[in-house]
């Protein structure tokens, strides 16, 4: 696949002549070199350590969760402090424990499982990889790790609302989470922090995917082919491609959610529903349409979150093993079959969700051929061991781990 | 480093098939007709998935062992065939066991869920509200009343919004806390919901569905054994989800129609 | 004066003695004040509340999702919402004093809600503007209360067993319905009023309000189904006034 025409080489020389005029003077201050920066790698640097943020906080939730399934009726010590309200005495509600299990959801999936492999190390290592100076839209960069770090801090400003953090889950299925406080505490204000959140975020990945694509096809350096780049450059445009279709989805759902939940809108609740003795005064919505919505970004999102995994562990290995990797070209064909398939099968989050069970066995045929592909992939991998000879570093160990957990 | 893997990794497969062949954990006994075809994929699945993971384990297991450099210099191989025979492997094996489990497994899912009740089927609506699961019997008219959301009042247990005072055919329905049902016949529920999402799980029965707000969701089975099991609710509606729950009692047919008498009596 | 304000469930209450010995305590002192000097004592207004027509059933309350509360019960526990009486009596009606009393600041002895075996004791709780509340939770499980309010702030707080009690008042009057969003059929009543002179009807219908200085006053019934009635009652030096309230009631 190698291209050689003479006007795409122009074109190449064109291009990387304009992003050299766009590129930004070197940082002066310690605000623009470490706060403000258009730099891919301190932008990468920054995603990171909001990721490391989200998932000590995620942590800790998940302690809070795993002590009171173990100790139910125990009071927490300090819990009674810092939670009057929701564990009075210490002693854990259960809109508490919902409340820390619904965030700590968030938290994990949105801001660490998506921003970490794929923002994160991608931004610092991508262009590296392609040879570029920078991204292609380096204040896009930095204007989308800023709009997911007000994401983040609108999330967290939820645990403070009087009402308390949602509890509807990371998955927030409507009508609980479309119908206000009536449906229980923490559907109020927080609730609507987390849907705005959600959608920052999804504008945040929405231009950072842009920027990744940009890079990727603008920006590769004189002779870097789109064969000869490297797995994991290879993944996180895959990654891109596929979140910028699963995070525009999103982000309307969000909208469409926070149209029910303030302008008195129906579009995922029906009529005559009564929660806490009120007759609530909508109708004409389907709460299948949120699950739809949200699961035709969920199914894509979990790809999101392990294609970049794949790619790294498919460039890691090959060093330590002293041998390429097998059958790259049948790798790179999977990824792509894998992310196709991925827009495919995401009624099998919905099987029993009241949709016709007919749609249970179309949604099926994808999910189990999706496995051929993501088989092969493993294969690969194993295959590589084949005939090379290992030395067992830390990061060998931790990609022939990542084998036997694929 | 590498042979200690190696062990590792092949011994936590053979724990985990252990665990899963000695069925230390397993479904609880099916009470149910169809159940039988739920199960038999589930072990249909456990096994065909088993092997492949067995066998790709302890490969693993094997070339890390094997391929660890040893400092003799010796040349490095390509896996025979390269990557023709990973695809082949993968299509047609794995391929074929897709073909069957989709084959027989949409037979079972169309036995429960595509399948027409019998049409002497037991009708019995069910609603299901923050935080408990109400049942609802025809009664000797053999008809429903018509329901009417803003005539709910639990404190009355007017659980359904029924309109006996000028609904004769809501006058003689028998509200129920408790699923209780004949055994060998065949049930017929239709599952609304009040106010948000909530589901209808009996494990035992291999049966589970979602209730919809705005939709009315049919559901059917035939119990075979005389037990009392608990239905949970298995979709997040709130904060008393964790509690949410009623109990299936199914009965010799002369306990139910007595127990039907006594209901029809307090309502 | 002294008053009861938690009415036990079945028997007659203390209070009925207790204001009958009172009642003719003051009808003595004021035939002695009549003699001459003003009448600063204070006098009664006692009734009886009955219903017209076929009200609901009281209906056995199925708990079998809580196991841990329906074997508190060896007899289901009956629907709350009508409670009726011998002779067409009307219970848990709350009938106080809306007009003419002057105000006086609230108690400071906290009303107490229970929740045990899965009910609301008292099923009406009758506590002024501003007087404490303390909500206890006295069974295995969670329950959560969710007053209802329209007119002061709605809240919903669960209470698992083990909690402290949970503080309540309230800033305006109001008739607050009550529910555990956890166990569907508790319910309650908060009864908000502006005035320390309430009383609940019994299960046979008697109520009485006592400590009231001679003057005319607007007496209000309120039950949480059949509605409110008021009526006007002059309290005389010596007599003990009475009212008697009848509610129509509905059967569904």
């Amino acid at each position: 696949m190698r291209d050689t025409s003479a006007q795409s080489a122009a074109y190449r020389r064109e291009t990387s002549e304009k992003v050299a005029l766009l590129k930004h003077a070197p940082p002066e201050g310690f605000l623009r070199k470490y706060v403000f920066s258009l730099d891919h790698k301190v932008i990468g640097k920054q995603y990171l350590d909001l990721a490391l943020a989200a998932v000590v906080t995620g942590m800790v939730l998940s302690w809070l969760m795993r002590f009171h399934l173990a100790f139910p009726n125990a009071a927490v010590p300090g819990l009674g402090k810092l939670a009057p309200n929701a564990a009075a005495g210490g002693i854990m509600t259960p809109e508490l424990y919902l409340s820390l299990m619904t965030m700590h959801g968030t938290l994990m999936v949105f801001f660490v499982l998506t921003t970490a492999p794929f923002a994160g190390f991608g931004n610092f290592v991508l262009p590296i990889q392609v040879g570029a100076e920078d991204m292609a839209f380096p204040r896009f960069n930095m204007m989308s790790f800023w709009v997911t770090f007000l994401a983040f801090m609108v999330l967290i400003a939820a645990f403070f609302v009087p009402e308390g953090p949602p509890l509807s889950g990371w998955t927030a299925y409507a009508p609980l989470s479309a119908l206000g406080k009536d449906a229980g505490p923490g559907q109020g204000t927080g609730q609507t922090l987390w849907a705005v959140s959600i959608a920052l975020f999804c504008v945040g990945q929405l231009l950072g995917a842009l920027n990744f694509i940009a890079t990727t096809l603008d920006l590769r350096t004189k002779g870097m082919t789109l064969s000869r780049m490297p797995f994991s450059t290879w993944a996180w445009f895959i990654t891109s491609v596929i979140g910028l279709i699963a995070f525009s989805v999103l982000l309307p759902a969000c909208v469409l959610l926070l149209l029910d939940r303030l302008a008195g809108t129906s579009f995922f609740i029906p009529a005559g529903l009564v929660v806490s003795d009120k007759l609530q005064p909508h109708a004409g919505g389907s709460p299948l349409l949120w699950q739809h919505l949200f699961w035709f970004f969920g199914h894509p999102e979990v790809y999101i979150a392990i294609l970049p995994g794949f790619g790294i562990i498919s460039h890691i290995l090959p060093v330590f093993a002293r041998k390429p990797l097998l059958g790259p070209k049948v790798f790179l064909a999977c990824l792509i079959a894998i992310a196709f398939l991925s827009y495919t099968v995401w009624g099998h989050h919905m099987f029993l969700s009241g949709m016709n069970p007919l749609s249970a066995t179309l949604f099926s045929v994808p999910t189990l051929i999706i496995t051929i592909p993501a088989t092969i992939v493993t294969l690969l991998w194993i295959g590589t061991l084949y005939g090379a000879r290992l030395r067992f570093t830390t990061a060998a160990c931790s990609v022939l781990d990542s084998y036997r957990c694929s | 480093m590498g042979k200690l893997f190696a062990v590792i990794v092949a011994v936590i497969t053979v724990i985990s098939a252990t665990i899963f062949m000695t069925r230390i954990w397993w479904l609880p006994t099916d009470i149910s007709v169809l159940g039988v075809g739920i199960d038999r994929q589930m072990s249909e699945t456990m096994i065909s998935a088993g092997v492949l993971f067995v066998v790709s384990q302890l490969v693993l297991a094997l070339f890390v062992w094997q391929y660890g450099d040893r400092g003799d210099g010796r040349p490095i191989k390509i896996f025979p065939g390269g990557a023709a025979p990973m695809v082949l492997f993968a299509t047609i094996l794995v391929g074929a066991e897709i073909v069957v489990l989709s084959l027989v497994g949409t037979k079972v899912w169309a036995g429960i869920f595509l399948s027409a009740p019998d049409p002497k089927a037991l009708r019995i609506d069910v609603q299901a509200e923050q935080f408990a699961f109400y049942f609802r019997y025809p009664g000797r008219d053999g008809k429903f009343g018509t329901l009417h959301p803003d005539l709910i009042d639990d404190g009355n247990n007017n659980f359904f919004g029924l309109d006996p005072a000028n609904d004769t055919t809501a006058r003689d329905d028998i509200v129920s806390a408790s699923l209780a049902i004949p055994v060998n016949q065949p049930i017929l529920l239709t599952l609304h919901a009040k106010d948000v999402g909530h589901a209808f799980y009996v494990p035992e029965l291999r049966i589970q569905q979602d209730f919809v707000p705005g939709l009315v969701i049919p559901l059917h089975f035939t119990a075979t054994k005389v037990v009392k099991k608990e239905i949970v609710c298995t979709q997040l509606c709130g904060l008393g989800h964790y509690n949410m729950r009623a109990y299936m009692e199914v009965m010799p047919e002369n306990q139910f129609v007595q127990w039907m008498e006594d209901q029809a009596a307090q309502q | 004066m002294i008053y009861l304000t938690h009415t036990p469930k079945n028997g007659v209450p203390m209070q009925t003695k207790l204001v009958s010995s009172l009642a003719l305590l003051a009808v003595a002192t004021s035939a002695i004040g009549a003699l001459g000097r003003p009448a600063a004592t204070a006098g009664t207004i006692s009734g009886h509340v009955t219903y017209t027509g076929t009200p609901p059933k009281m209906r056995p309350i199925d708990m079998a999702k809580e196991p841990s509360c329906a074997k508190q019960h060896s007899t289901p526990v009956m629907t709350e919402s009508v409670v009726t009486g011998p002779a067409n009596a009307l219970g848990n009606v709350v009938v106080y004093i809306s007009a003419g009393a002057q105000s006086s600041a609230p108690p400071k002895e906290a009303v107490r809600y229970d929740q045990k075996g899965c009910e609301y004791i008292p099923h009406v709780a009758v506590l002024q503007v501003g007087q404490p509340m303390g909500i206890y939770n006295d069974d295995q499980t969670s329950h959560n209360i969710h007053p209802l309010a329209k007119v002061n702030p709605e809240w919903n707080k669960s209470q698992p067993p083990g909690s402290p009690p949970i503080k309540a008042t309230y800033d305006k009057p109001e008739f607050i319905a009550v529910k555990c969003n956890v166990h569907p059929w508790m319910h309650g009543t908060f009864a908000v009023l502006t005035t320390d002179h309430h009383a609940l009807s019994a299960q046979d219908g008697t109520f009485s309000l006592e400590g009231l200085p001679p003057g005319k006053y607007t007496v209000t019934a309120w039950h949480e189904r059949f509605g409110t009635q008021t009526q006007e009652v002059t309290v005389g030096g010596g007599k003990a006034a009475t009212a008697d309230f009848v509610f129509k009631a509905l059967p569904y």
